[in-house]
């Protein structure tokens, strides 16, 4: 995405919006097939919080690098992960990111500058911060942005990393996508605070809190950090108010119903980012034939993802005992 | 005698052990709206309050430490870490804060706390979420190691863990919480450090924890139809660890197979070995063999995951070529 200017074009927005997409349909896709029994593992999903990945990775540089989640579709896509072999990786093929080895929970793409997607709450904030202390060292010029939940941010590895990164004013964007719960446990009923980015001031950085279901916003957000980052200036702690439509992984009951309320997802849903863009490019005058046709080449490309995914080969059992150590 | 599961024998002990001490209580993620991400704690929220079954944040350390310090003051709290590889974070104040105390105070000070928490493969949630690491635990002096295989034994052993004055890190296996048993209603303990004969034999003792008990007792029948006969043993308690019990077994048979799901290298098989091989070795007509875990990180595709766990067939494939000397 060329996207990094102060102002964004309709071309990098229209980008915006099929990347948008591609999150969505995955995984709505990933619901139909998982309901049917066909993905192993757990599979927990991104829907509603599409805007914080893409606006944030539109700030990036390719070069640039990122953690991210168990909830990690989203990000992966954001950074130019390729639908086949992520939808391969799902199904546990040969093909697939990781070759079947992580599995929805760890995608890693080197190529992409994705440092893996994580199984364990909190585990790649400091990796994060290491790839930037490296970065600085190398004098590469890349910057981090470290996705995390809410959750993850009673973490001791937030902590001690902001302080740190704070510290020896690293290159990295911490982007914590607050959507309220941690599994069934409300930001209520695990912080004493609102506003997760006051945070930061306890480590000497700078904090905001933006809407996370507007991608302009986080955007802006992002891209100021990370210039902030790029010139030397050190982290900057962003926080993304947005919220998960699904249950935690798919097999929550009923969305999550223990622990919240159909009106509040209801409410959410409304506030749908992607539809919030697609109302701002339609009165920027997009023609909706041309926001259809995106709809629909997106939908293709799932498909295929899909047909790509079924027609690929287990791994082999030698496959299970190779990648222990490197050579 | 009445059948229950695994999870709901788990349930009973500690409502059991609440109704009778005040001072027990219950803390971890998810445990109290959700019920616990397995459900076993289910229903403990309404009939006991917040004050006594306590959602945490996601916070492992805290969650360990608390439960240590609470502890050490007149409280006996049952933590759950959500899954063995989460205990990783929880560490320090497992081995060395909880572990020690009560040596380091010269016997003043005691740690009465138990950490229940999740292990082994079969859901298919690669590498980070299907550890075995009970040996680490194990390891420890000053910790005792709980792995129940039946829902009698999960009960039992959780009231005796629960009123043990020591630091209890209580290990159960997701795959055998829908597992169904007699489980007597009411008060029984079953004592830690005391093994248990699942099945008694004459040609070869078959020493297994946890999951593997199920499969070595299939391999065992298996092997009765061909006219071998196999004693199970299962020590239940790794540490303290019932030897008496398995040399016994040995002393009977003079042949053993250790089983476990855990990696081979440096398992608990490796402890279990030495000890015979120091206090038995006369009694043995054969090498003492291991059917362990490969010693690979888990994978995720469903086809490598089953590879890497011992499965009925290789047990009983150990046995056969151990008692007959064919593969
Ligand atoms: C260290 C650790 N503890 C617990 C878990 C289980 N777990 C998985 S996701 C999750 C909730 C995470 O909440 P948050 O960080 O807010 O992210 P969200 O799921 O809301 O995207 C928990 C507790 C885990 N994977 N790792």
């Amino acid at each position: 995405m060329g996207a990094r200017a102060t102002e964004l074009s309709q071309e990098d927005l229209l980008c915006m919006y099929r990347k948008m997409l591609e999150a969505r349909y995955f995984e709505e896709k990933v619901v139909e097939i998982y309901a049917q029994g066909l993905m192993p593992g757990l599979a927990h999903l991104y829907i509603g919080q599409e805007a914080v990945a893409v606006g944030v990775c539109a700030a990036l540089k390719p070069e640039d690098l990122i953690t991210s989640t168990h909830r990690g579709h989203g990000h992966c896509i954001a950074k130019g992960g390729d639908l086949k072999p992520m939808m391969a990786e799902l199904f546990g093929k040969a093909t697939g990111y990781c070759r079947g080895k992580g599995g929805s929970m760890h995608i890693s793409a080197f190529e992409l500058g994705i440092l893996g997607a994580n199984g364990v709450v909190g585990g790649g904030i400091p990796i994060a911060t290491g790839a930037a202390l490296s970065a600085k060292m190398r004098g590469s010029g890349q910057v981090v942005a470290c996705f995390f939940g809410d959750g993850a941010s009673n973490q001791g590895s937030f902590h001690e990393s902001l302080n740190i990164a704070a510290l020896w004013k690293l290159p990295v964007v911490y982007v914590c996508e607050n959507n309220r719960y941690g599994i069934s446990v409300s930001q209520a009923r695990h912080q004493a605070i609102e506003n997760i980015s006051v945070r930061a001031q306890a480590y000497g950085m700078p904090g905001v809190t933006v809407d996370g279901n507007d991608v302009e916003a986080v955007y802006r957000a992002a891209r100021e950090a990370v210039e902030r980052a790029r010139q030397g200036s050190g982290p900057t702690l962003v926080e993304c108010k947005t919220y998960r439509w699904r249950g935690h992984h798919e097999g929550d009951p009923n969305q999550g119903q223990r622990y919240r309320s159909r009106e509040e997802i209801q409410e959410w849903k409304e506030k749908c980012p992607i539809k919030r863009l697609r109302t701002k490019l339609l009165a920027k005058g997009v023609s909706p034939s041309k926001l259809e046709e995106i709809e629909a080449t997106v939908r293709e490309a799932v498909e295929q993802a899909v047909e790509y995914a079924n027609n690929s080969p287990f791994p082999s059992i030698k496959e299970a005992f190779s990648d222990v150590y490197a050579e | 005698m009445r059948t229950i599961t695994y999870r709901e024998a788990l349930r009973e002990a500690m409502r059991e052990e609440m109704v009778r001490d005040e001072s027990v209580f219950i803390l971890g993620e998810d445990v109290g709206v959700y019920g616990g991400i397995f459900g076993v704690t289910a229903g403990l929220l309404a009939e006991f309050g917040e004050e006594r079954v306590r959602d945490t944040p996601i916070s492992e350390a805290a969650i360990a430490g608390i439960a240590v310090g609470a502890s050490m003051t007149g409280m006996r709290p049952i933590a759950e870490i959500m899954f063995v590889d989460f205990t990783t974070i929880a560490l320090d104040q497992i081995v060395n804060q909880g572990a020690k105390w009560h040596y380091m105070s010269g016997g003043k000070l005691t740690v009465p706390a138990v950490i229940r928490t999740y292990t082994g493969t079969g859901r298919r949630t690669a590498a980070q979420h299907s550890q075995s690491l009970e040996a680490w635990h194990a390891h420890v002096p000053g910790l005792k190691v709980v792995m129940p295989a039946t829902p009698y034994d999960a009960k039992g052993l959780l009231k005796s863990a629960i009123r043990d004055n020591n630091l209890v890190v209580f290990i159960e296996h997701k795959m055998l919480l829908n597992e169904k048993g007699q489980v007597p209603e009411g008060e029984y303990l079953i004592p830690l450090g005391q093994a248990d004969v699942k099945r008694p034999g004459e040609d070869c003792t078959v020493v297994a924890t946890s999951l593997m008990v199920g499969r070595a007792l299939k391999a065992a029948e298996i092997l009765e139809a061909e006219g071998i006969s196999v004693e199970v043993v299962d020590p239940r308690t790794l540490r303290p660890l019932d030897i008496d019990t398995i040399c016994q077994s040995v002393a009977k048979t003079n042949r053993l197979v250790i089983v476990h799901e855990a990696c081979q290298f440096g398992g608990i098989g490796a402890e279990i070995a030495a000890q015979v091989g120091e206090r038995a070795f006369f009694d043995l007509d054969a090498p003492i063999v291991r059917v362990a875990g490969k010693d690979v990180p888990i994978p995720f595709s469903p086809a490598l995951e089953d590879a890497v766990v011992p499965s009925v067939e290789d047990i009983a494939a150990a046995v056969r070529s151990l008692v007959k000397g064919v593969a």
